[in-house]
């Protein structure tokens, strides 16, 4: 639903909006740095772009392959398939995840499906078109040479998958179905019932496993990266801990890959898995490698309500329920308490029916979930009062139910509304849903060029840890294709061409880039432990959790993201001086392992507040207060923020330094979107 | 709700380990399983004492992460995960006894944690279609019949969770290795390595020190995804094919 066509198309500008370029909101938060550029991306005709690229990276003899080494941190889409292709090409790679199996990582809790231009269904899509809808789909904030290449191997990807066995969804004929989904105008997405991420997943994980017993892949499991080593210039291994028995472990290679994930967890609340961290990016971050665009952050509208203090994290419910239920809330605060099927029709208000009388509950995720705070935020929202306000939002099968039958709805939905029923307790087809939005998903994430290598040298970044082909806001089905993409097909051919020049000279456990990143490592565990103030790492946690969901969540602005620059730095003083870790540090510790996971979300919060202030425009996912039109809506400023904003770490008591990286469009024109 | 929990502590693989008691109160209906023990372990964290070591992490039921036997049965009384399982299964009052996995071939890590690492060197042993990646023939060239594609992918959706194995009795893992044989099995993509595959995985299967399945059936029992009793048929029959081809 979020990439819904556009009906009119406008730039018009609101009068009394500001001149551009009259404010610095950030000012006084950040230095300035140099512009940023890829260099990687050949010139030329869009469509010829990778061909080119392929063609020019050097190649690897065969017989030198298994002399170079490969580290890779994440089993997930990203990890696991680099893993398994890198594998088989012959390298000698070393793959790690803090889960005790690869298969494991949140890759798998992807539900809905998987893009691919196989035009399968005649209805007009290409690699054109699947490359127009994500440029567009990201609100104009993505680099095209990476979204286009994107759209090209994305085709590839389903050939693979089906050859390892991932059994999609098929027609009674035994051809592959595809749904639409994301409210794109083509059928492209390949899916596997609800479990789209699982089976693909297992394929990658397969294919690995395959590598390990034929002695290419050597996993490390229940290992978690806590530091990149570099090494005169060039990414040469990490530092892991063995999460069993606390040992801690210097792993050295000739080039390093993180496809770590993304860090939406943060926000405390997610749906992320409990482990989803920012560890692996975030130590990257500290030692040269910039962070782009941090701030933008997807919030799906279709979750199931917060029902607690107690709460752990969050559930997702396919937003493809959006196609049968209505959403609505009282018309008059004073009805939010009651059984909602004892308020009659005219005194519900259909919100989104009523404000987008066009796309109605089908309008894109970021509306659809801003939409559902206001309603909250004016005092209509229902369901358990959590804190001050009642957090939810109805969504409604009623009419759908009379209209198709009871069977119908629970053919297509069953298994989400059981979900549903376990999770809440009340039944769906008599009771309506409760909804609200959650953290989802992060556009934002480790800079990286066309070859998705990063400013350190030898540090390539895949996935969703990588900022690189969603802009400001991702479409449905688009991050698994993303994964496979780089892991599969990007990443092989990319990092050949730096491999090429290898194996590079032998460094051993003596050189200082080694000893200052295991002291490093050393030193934080030994400081968690021996703090012993009064506060749990989960403590902190969820308060940080709550700075961001209030002031960086999906409504930002000036003021509020000052005061929580302000919030996070006390909350971080508070953390380093009254933190409680009890236990060792050699042996299985899971406080431990929080309080360097939530060390790093500190850190990373601020950073995305100052990059959530300095961007003084609405785009996607990011939404400032400051710029909307007269009726509410998002208003982007392509005069002044077409950039990525890359941002430098400025040491621990300095400022982040931005740099930035201009969008250039040749192959798309720059559009405002309206869903009205 | 107030409640009693008899939970396993074990500092590491050697130590002997035991039962300890704890009170906790002041659960509500809405919490998880795991989430009432995140309070116990915020509630001991307090009080001085190392919080409960268990496994979690997508906590929807779908990553495989979470195990515990709660009061003998692994993941509880529902047929679903142990982060699926919500308070409103037990009754304020309830004694509730938490123990992790129990089977020679999952050792014990600490507390709840157990050691699964077997699952990932049977699949090492042969659970996979060998097609390296850009060697694969265009997606729809080999269509495959629906109820073909449905069944395989039925048994696929199993989490490698390892219940089936604490369930058994003689500590198998032919619910999890059958599910595999006929998700594999069950393609056209998967025919080429088929008997080769069921006679490694076995071999592994045995090796790692699971045991025989005598057809008792509490592995389908207690799985949370439902793979069915008829996977383990579909394992002895492709072994006994298998084995007559000469593999
Ligand atoms: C509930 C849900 C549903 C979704 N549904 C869809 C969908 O339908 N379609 C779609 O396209 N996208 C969907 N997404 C998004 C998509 O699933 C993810 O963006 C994508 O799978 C990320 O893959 P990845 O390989 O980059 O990272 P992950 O799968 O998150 O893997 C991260 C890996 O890194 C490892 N790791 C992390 N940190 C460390 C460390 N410090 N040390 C060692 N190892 C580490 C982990 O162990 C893991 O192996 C969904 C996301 C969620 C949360
Ligand atoms: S067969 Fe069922 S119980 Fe056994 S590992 Fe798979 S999902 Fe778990
Ligand atoms: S935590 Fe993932 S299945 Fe339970």
């Amino acid at each position: 639903m979020t990439d819904m066509p556009d009906t009119t198309l406008t730039s018009d500008r609101s009068h009394d909006e500001p001149s551009p370029g009259q404010y610095d909101d950030a000012a006084g938060y950040y230095t300035l740095g140099e512009p940023i550029a890829d260099t990687k991306a050949p010139a030329g005709d869009i469509a010829d772009r990778w061909q080119t690229r392929k063609f020019e990276a050097r190649l690897v003899n065969p017989a030198n392959r298994r002399k170079l080494s490969i580290i890779i941190v994440g089993t997930g889409l990203a990890g696991g398939a680099a893993a398994a292709t890198l594998g088989e090409a012959g390298y000698n790679v070393k793959s790690f995840c803090y889960q005790d199996s690869p298969r494991r990582a949140h890759s798998i809790a992807a539900q809905g499906g998987i893009n691919a231009a196989k035009n399968y269904k005649e209805d007009g899509d290409s690699t054109h078109r699947l490359f127009y809808d994500t440029v567009k789909g990201g609100d104009y904030r993505s680099r095209e040479s990476n979204v286009y290449r994107l759209a090209e191997v994305s085709t590839n990807i389903i050939d693979q998958c089906v050859a390892q066995g991932v059994p999609f969804a098929r027609e009674y004929g035994g051809l592959l179905d595809n749904r639409s989904f994301g409210g794109v105008q083509v059928s492209r997405t390949f899916y596997a019932r609800g479990q789209t991420g699982q089976q693909l997943l297992i394929g990658a994980y397969q294919a690995m496993e395959r590598q390990v017993k034929l002695g290419t892949v050597t996993e490390y499991t229940r290992h978690e990266m806590l530091e990149v080593i570099v090494a005169d210039g060039q990414a040469r291994g990490i530092i892991a801990r063995d999460m069993v028995t606390g040992e801690i472990e210097t792993h050295l290679a000739d080039v390093v890959v993180l496809a770590s994930g993304g860090y939406g967890n943060v926000f405390y609340l997610s749906t992320n898995a409990m482990g989803s961290n920012v560890t692996a990016a975030w130590r990257a971050h500290r030692k040269g490698a910039y962070m782009a665009n941090p701030c933008y952050t997807q919030i799906h509208p279709t979750c199931i309500p917060v029902s607690g203090d107690h709460q752990s994290k969050l559930t997702l419910m396919s937003e493809s329920l959006r196609n049968d239920g209505r959403i609505w809330v009282p018309k008059k605060a004073e009805d939010c308490g009651k059984d909602p099927r004892d308020i009659p029709e005219e005194d519900r208000d259909y919100y989104l029916e009523r404000i987008y009388p066009s796309f109605g509950n089908l309008v894109p995720r970021d509306i659809a979930s801003r939409q559902a705070k206001n309603m909250c935020d004016e005092g209509r929202g229902v369901g358990p009062m959590v804190g001050d306000f009642r957090r939810g939002v109805y969504l409604d099968f009623k009419d759908a139910i009379a209209r198709l039958g009871k069977d119908a709805i629970e053919e297509k939905y069953d298994n989400l509304l059981d979900m549903y029923e376990r999770i809440t307790g009340e039944n769906p087809y008599e009771v309506p849903m409760r909804i609200y939005p959650a953290v989802h998903y992060v556009m934002g994430g480790l800079w990286v060029d066309y070859d998705l290598q990063s400013t350190i040298k030898g540090l390539f970044v895949t996935g969703e840890a990588n900022f690189s082909d969603h802009g400001a806001n991702r479409l449905g089905a688009s991050a698994l294709m993303q994964g496979l993409a780089d892991g599969y097909f990007v990443l092989p051919h990319t990092i050949r061409d730096y491999l090429a020049d290898g194996p590079f000279p032998e460094i051993g456990e003596d050189h200082p880039a080694v000893v200052e990143a295991r002291a490093d490592v050393e030193g934080r565990i030994e400081k968690f432990l021996s703090i012993n103030g009064n506060r749990s790492v989960d403590s902190f946690h969820r308060e940080l959790g709550h700075i961001m969901w209030e002031y960086c969540g999906m409504e930002r602005t000036a003021e509020g993201l000052r005061k929580a620059i302000d919030m996070i730095r006390e909350l971080k003083r508070e953390f380093w001086s009254d933190l409680k870790v009890l236990g060792t540090a050699d042996s299985l510790n899971q406080s431990l392992e929080k309080a360097g996971r939530v060390a790093d979300f500190i850190e990373l919060g601020e950073l995305m507040c100052i990059d959530a202030l300095n961007r003084r425009e609405s785009c996607g996912g990011h939404f400032r207060g400051e710029s909307q039109t007269e009726d509410g809506e998002a208003l982007r400023h392509d005069d002044e923020f077409a950039y990525v904003a890359a941002w430098e770490w400025g040491g621990q008591d300095g400022t982040p330094i931005l740099h930035k990286e201009e969008l250039v469009y040749t192959a798309i024109e720059m559009k405002q979107r309206s869903y009205k | 709700m107030n409640l009693t929990l008899k939970i396993w502590r074990q500092t590491d693989a050697v130590d002997k380990g035991k039962i300890h008691t704890y009170a906790i109160s002041g659960i509500s209906q809405d919490m998880s399983f795991l989430e009432m023990l995140d309070v116990l372990n915020e509630q001991l964290n307090e009080q001085g004492e190392e919080p409960v070591a268990f496994d979690s992490d997508c906590r929807e039921g779908i990553c495989g992460m979470c195990s515990l036997m709660i009061n003998g049965e692994p993941h509880g009384p529902e047929v679903t995960t142990t982060c699926q399982l919500h308070m409103r299964s037990f009754n304020d009052g309830d004694t509730i006894t938490i123990e992790p996995w129990r089977s020679g071939a999952f050792p014990v890590v600490k507390d709840l944690v157990v050691d699964r690492s077997a699952f990932d060197r049977i699949i090492q042993s042969g659970g996979y279609i060998s097609a390296n990646t850009g060697s694969a023939p265009e997606a729809n060239s080999v269509p495959v019949p629906r109820d073909n594609a449905v069944r395989a992918f039925n048994v696929a959706t199993c989490i490698g969770c390892g219940a089936c194995v604490a369930a058994c009795p003689n500590g198998s893992a032919s619910l999890f290795l059958g599910a595999k044989i006929t998700h594999l099995g069950e393609l056209p993509q998967g025919q080429p390595e088929r008997w080769s595959r069921v006679v490694d995985m076995t071999a592994q299967h045995d090796h790692e020190g699971f045991g025989g399945c005598t057809n008792i059936g509490e592995c389908a029992a207690a799985c949370p995804k439902e793979i069915p009793l008829d996977v383990i048929s579909q394992l002895n029959k492709d072994l006994r094919t298998a084995m007559r081809h000469g593999h």
